[in-house]
């Protein structure tokens, strides 16, 4: 699924984060899927995720240099993917 | 069983399969087998299950692992036994824990799945059922499982979709007499709307006895590997990452998590590195010492010893270590085997030298091979099997 900067995203409800680490382990109790977020800034971006701020924003307010956005885009499409993440 | 799903994310910090080798503050997930009661006797049982151990777990002390779960964050948690749906508090736990943010599977027999446990699974969130079944027909089935017990889990199977519960999994242990089944095994999950799971058999518990008879052969792996690949629809529990020695990974993590990232919780409550090593040397603690399995999971010699860089002993020199582990540890000491020996499958053949020294009891190194630590085996009820079976032991009540 591909996620663009201008995207407004949450956290799916029925998500929950476990902090690691590496990043973070996120559990759907809905479809059972469990994903690690393998990267503590990609952790931050996702709980930057309000409904309110765009992806981007969310990218501005952890600092994600504009070299990396690209792989942080790809990794948030997977997670939209898999219903961790949804349009707000 | 380890997760189905990995997501690859931006440049991590350190490879993901590392960070679970050293080990987790908590598990991602456990086993829980709940009651070691159960009205079947299957010969590859991984708990030798049967009786009702007197001093299981009261719903209270399970309510108190919940707790402890729910504290942790550990997500979900795999219900089993023995058959789970014999405690009369199955339903309370099951709500209980679904209640505190850790979710159910839980797998059953199907024997006591009726019209109205079906329905009343059905209207829960955060479960999901796995019912066992090993083999497409009857015939197959029944001379692992007992006479009936493929009746029993199509029954089971029809409830579920009659309640509209979704997609379930139905969940069968590869051996040599259904391998060839396995195209009509998932056509059979799909016509009630599940998903097909297949999962390793292991020579622990009673299938200490019936493993060399009952194990795929050399091609039938070779056969299983190629059904595997590609396969996404078909959930394995990362249960055969040795054959990934063949050449292409199959997808999960390809490691053992034992004592890294998942663990056992038996009945009584004893904490074990694995579901498939019921046996003293890998007893880390009970849920029921002070601290509980939080103190066991952080502070165990056993669990600090797992996460440590194994020794690639014997397959120092193979190529293909990095693609399978070494395999998995409870194969190997339930066949006499050491912990740095090739697994006894190895697909590359490389264990077929060790397995013909290892005879009457003795191991290939000269030490007797394990015997699992309980047996819960029912008295005077025979073990399905067409081989005759040397006496069972029983250690424990």
């Amino acid at each position: 699924m591909v996620v663009r900067t201008e995207d407004r995203l949450v956290l799916h409800p029925d998500v929950a984060l476990r902090p690691e680490r590496f990043g973070a382990l996120a559990y759907h109790f809905g479809n059972r899927r469990l994903s690690f977020l393998k990267h503590p800034d990609l952790v931050a971006v996702v709980e930057a995720l309000d409904g309110e701020r765009t992806v981007g924003e969310a990218f501005d307010r952890v600092g994600v240099a504009e070299s990396r956005r690209p792989a942080f885009l790809t990794a948030l499409g997977t997670l939209s993917a898999s219903e961790m993440v949804r349009a707000a | 069983m380890p997760p189905e799903v990995v997501h690859q994310p931006p440049a991590a910090t350190r490879p993901l399969v590392d960070e679970f080798r050293l080990g987790l503050d908590a598990p991602i997930c456990l086993t829980w087998e709940l009651t070691y009661a159960c009205n079947l006797s299957c010969s590859h049982c991984l708990s030798s299950s049967g009786r009702r151990d007197p001093r299981e777990l009261s719903t209270e002390e399970c309510f108190a692992v919940v707790d402890e779960l729910q504290r942790l964050q550990v997500f979900y948690v795999n219900l089993g036994g023995g058959e789970p749906m014999l405690r009369p508090d199955f339903f309370p736990i099951v709500e209980y824990a679904i209640d505190h943010q850790v979710g159910v599977k839980f797998s059953t027999n199907g024997t006591f799945l009726d019209r109205d446990a079906a329905r009343r699974l059905a209207a829960m969130d955060y479960l999901d059922v796995q019912i066992s079944l090993d083999g497409a027909t009857a015939a197959v089935n029944d001379a692992v499982r007992g006479a009936g017990a493929h009746r029993a889990s199509l029954q089971a199977m029809e409830h579920l979709a009659d309640a509209g519960f979704g997609a379930f999994k139905v969940s069968v242990v590869v051996t040599r007499e259904n391998v060839d089944e396995l195209d009509d095994l998932r056509a059979l999950a799909e016509s009630f709307g599940a998903q097909l799971r297949v999962t390793r058999l292991r020579p622990s518990g009673r299938g200490a006895d019936t493993w060399d008879r009952l194990r795929p052969t050399q091609a039938q792996q070779r056969q299983l590997y190629a059904w595997l690949l590609g396969r996404d629809d078909v959930l394995t529990g990362d249960s055969f990452f040795h054959l990934s020695a063949f050449g292409e990974a199959l997808p999960g993590l390809n490691l053992c998590g034992a004592g890294r990232v998942v663990f056992l919780i038996d009945t009584v409550g004893e904490v074990y590195a694995c579901p498939f090593v019921i046996h003293d040397e890998f007893l880390a603690g009970n849920v029921r010492d002070p601290g509980g399995f939080t103190d066991v999971w952080r502070s165990s010699e056993l669990f600090a010893s797992l996460r440590e860089p194994g020794s690639e002993g014997a397959c120092t020199s193979c190529g293909s270590y990095d693609a399978c582990q070494g395999g998995c540890m409870a194969s190997k000491f339930f066949v006499g085997l050491d912990l740095d020996d090739p697994d006894p499958e190895c697909v590359l053949g490389n264990a077929e030298e060790l397995l013909d020294r290892v005879g009457a009891g003795v191991g290939a190194h000269g030490a007797p091979v394990p015997r699992p630590t309980a047996d819960h085996s029912r008295p005077g009820v025979a073990v399905p099997s067409p081989v005759t079976l040397r006496p069972t032991r029983r250690t424990r009540p």
